[in-house]
C-alpha cells in the first residue's frame, strides 16, 4: 500500500464528516442514552461538533495537530457532560501527539489516536470492558494495522466494539447507576465513538478516490 | 409531550433572561451562563460556586445570594456546565480569600469542575473542591462512578454558605462542607418519568400502577420497580434505606423535597408520614424543608434527605439566608 501524506485538510475534512454523522445520528444516540442514561447524548454531542467544525472554518490552522488540538479545545468549552471532557481530550492530546508536522502519515496518526485514547481512559478511571466510548475505540486503533491505513476495518471493529457492549455490565458513567439493568443495552459512548472511526474511513475513502494528489 | 417552551435549544437562555428579570439581587450574564450575586465579590469573605445541569430549580441558581452560593454555572437539560463557566465564576467571586466548588458527583461534573479548578488556580485564584455524594440506592462504589449527589446539596451549599458569610476562612468553610456531606443521605423514588426538551417525551416508560425506587435526579432509571405504594408505605421505606446507612444517634434536619411535578399537598402529606417514621424509630427531626428544591424537570416524585445535626450546624442552618429558593432571617 502506498504511504499517505495527511494533512491539515485531510483531519479538517475529517472532523466535518464526525460533524455531519453525529448530526444525522443525533436521534439515535439520544434514544440509546434515554435507555440508560439520561438523553442528551446526541444534542450535546451536536452542538458540541458544529461549533468545532466553526472554529476550524474560521481559524484553518494549518498542521494536522492543530486541527484535532483546537477541535478538542471547542468540544471542552461547549459539550459539558462527560462527552464534553472525554472526547476533547481524545483530540486535543492526539492533536499534541501529532506536533507541528505539516503532514503525517497513517501511522503516526495511529499512535496520536492510541495516545488520546489511553488519555481518555485515565481521565475516565475507564478500562475495556466497562461498558464505555473505550469499547469501540481501543479496537478501532488496533484495527488500524500496522501501517495505520486500514481505515476500514478500524470502521468495522468500531462497529464491532459498539455492538459488544450491548450484553455488558456498566461499570463507568451515569449508567453504572443501573447495576444490572444496564444489561441488553447499546452503550450511546461507544456508538458515537464508532461514527468517529466511519468518518474517517469516508474521509479517507473519498481522499483516496477523488483526489490522486493526495498520495505522496 | 406539551411544554412552556419556544424552541428546545433556548430553555436554557430562555431562563436565565427570566431570572434576570426577576431578581434585581442579582447579577445574570445569559451569554456565559453565570449567576452572581449582585455585590460580588464580597470583601474577605470566601467564595462559594456550584453548578450543574439544569434542570433541578431552584438549584443551583436559585440559592445564589448572602447566606449561601456566591456564584452558579448552569450546563445544558441534565448536562453539567463547562469550564470556562466555573473559571470565570471562580474569578468574579474571589476576594482574595479564596473559593469552594460545591460539586455533585457525576462524571461529567467531576471532570468539568476540575478543568475549571485548573484554569482558576492558574489566574492565582485558590480553589478547593468538595463533592457531594449522598444518594443511598447507589452501591458498589469499586465497580460504579459512587454515589450520586442529590438532596445534601441544598445542606451544604446553606450550611457551609452559612460558615463563608460568618467569616470562616476557606479551610474551615471546605471542613463544614465536607462535614455536612459525609452527614447527610438521601433516597428518592419516581411515580412518572421527566420529559427532556431535547427528547420531547418520558425519558423512560413507568407503566401506571408501578414506581420506581432509588432514582437519581437525571431521568435515569431507578434501581428497582414495584406496584404502587401508599405514601406511607413509600416514607417507610425511603427512611429506612437512609437510616440503615446513616444511623444518626441523634436529632437530624430534615428535607422531604419535591422532583418537580409532585404538588405540596402530596409533600405534606408525606412529610407527616417521614415524621412518623422518624417518631418510630427515635429519630428527633431538629428542623426540616417541604417543597421542591433539588428538582428533575417534570419528574413526579420525592425524595427525602437527612442529615445528621448537631449544635454548630442548627446554627449554621437558622442563620440568615436570601436567595430566589431559600429565603429566612433577613
Amino acid at each position: 500500500m502506498v504511504t499517505v501524506a495527511l494533512d491539515a485538510d485531510f483531519f479538517h475534512r475529517w472532523m466535518s464528516a464526525v460533524s455531519a454523522a453525529v448530526d444525522r445520528e443525533a436521534q439515535r444516540l439520544t434514544e440509546l442514552d434515554s435507555a440508560i442514561g439520561d438523553a442528551d447524548h446526541g444534542s450535546n454531542l451536536r452542538r458540541g461538533f458544529a461549533a468545532a467544525v466553526a472554529s476550524l472554518d474560521e481559524e484553518r490552522p494549518d498542521t494536522p495537530g492543530a486541527v484535532l488540538a483546537l477541535a478538542g479545545r471547542r468540544l471542552i468549552s461547549t459539550v459539558g457532560g462527560a462527552s464534553g471532557p472525554l472526547y476533547g481530550t481524545l483530540l486535543r492530546r492526539a492533536g499534541k501527539a501529532l506536533g507541528d508536522a505539516g503532514t503525517v502519515d497513517a501511522a503516526r496518526l495511529r499512535e496520536a489516536l492510541r495516545t488520546g485514547v489511553d488519555a481518555v481512559a485515565q481521565l475516565g478511571s475507564a478500562a475495556p470492558g466497562d461498558k464505555t466510548m473505550l469499547d469501540a475505540l481501543y479496537p478501532a486503533v488496533e484495527a488500524l494495522g500496522e501501517s495505520g491505513e486500514d481505515f476500514e476495518a478500524a470502521r468495522g471493529a468500531a462497529e464491532e466494539g459498539a455492538s459488544a457492549t450491548v450484553p455488558m455490565l456498566a461499570r463507568r458513567g451515569r449508567a453504572s447507576y443501573l447495576g444490572e439493568r444496564s444489561i441488553g443495552h447499546q452503550d450511546p459512548g461507544a456508538t458515537s465513538s464508532a461514527l468517529l472511526f466511519a468518518a474517517l474511513a469516508d474521509t479517507a475513502g473519498a481522499v483516496a478516490s477523488g483526489d490522486d494528489g493526495e498520495a505522496a | 409531550m406539551k411544554m412552556l417552551i419556544n424552541v428546545p435549544e433556548t430553555v436554557v437562555a430562555d431562563a436565565l433572561r427570566g431570572m434576570a428579570a426577576t431578581h434585581p439581587d442579582l447579577t445574570v450574564d445569559v451569554e456565559r451562563r453565570i449567576v452572581l450575586r449582585r455585590d460580588a465579590p464580597v470583601a474577605d469573605k470566601v467564595g462559594l460556586v456550584s453548578g450543574g445541569g439544569s434542570g433541578h430549580e431552584p438549584l443551583h441558581g436559585g440559592f445564589v445570594g448572602p447566606g449561601m452560593l456566591d456564584a452558579a454555572c448552569p450546563g445544558e437539560v441534565f448536562t453539567s456546565p463547562v469550564p470556562d463557566q466555573m473559571a470565570r465564576a471562580a474569578a468574579a467571586v474571589d476576594s482574595g480569600r479564596g473559593v469552594l466548588f460545591i460539586v455533585k458527583n457525576y462524571t461529567g461534573d467531576v471532570l468539568n469542575f476540575d478543568m475549571a479548578a485548573e484554569l482558576a488556580e492558574d489566574e492565582g485564584v485558590q480553589v478547593a473542591k468538595v463533592l457531594v455524594d449522598d444518594d443511598v440506592a447507589v452501591s458498589g462504589s469499586t465497580y460504579t462512578t459512587g454515589r450520586r449527589g442529590t438532596g445534601a446539596t441544598l445542606f451544604v451549599e446553606k450550611l457551609a454558605g452559612a460558615a463563608a458569610e460568618e467569616g470562616a476562612p476557606l479551610e474551615r468553610v471546605e471542613a463544614i462542607a465536607r462535614r455536612v456531606n459525609e452527614s447527610s443521605r438521601s433516597f428518592g423514588v419516581a411515580l412518572g418519568a421527566p420529559t427532556t426538551p431535547a427528547k420531547g417525551g418520558p425519558t423512560f416508560d413507568l407503566p401506571a400502577g408501578e414506581l420506581e425506587l432509588g432514582i437519581g435526579i437525571h431521568g435515569e432509571p431507578g434501581r428497582e420497580r414495584r406496584g404502587m405504594m401508599t405514601s406511607g408505605e413509600i416514607a417507610d421505606f425511603a427512611v429506612d434505606a437512609v437510616l440503615e446507612d446513616l444511623r444518626p444517634e441523634g436529632p437530624v434536619l430534615a428535607l422531604i423535597n419535591g422532583m418537580g411535578a409532585t404538588p405540596l399537598l402530596e409533600l405534606y402529606g408525606f412529610a407527616a408520614e417521614v415524621h412518623r417514621v422518624l417518631a418510630e424509630r427515635g429519630v428527633p427531626v431538629a428542623r426540616a424543608l417541604v417543597g421542591n428544591y433539588v428538582t428533575s424537570l417534570d419528574m413526579a416524585g420525592c425524595s427525602v434527605t437527612l442529615c445528621r445535626a448537631d449544635e454548630e450546624l442548627l446554627r449554621l442552618w437558622d442563620a440568615p439566608v436570601r436567595t430566589p429558593g431559600l429565603r429566612w432571617g433577613m
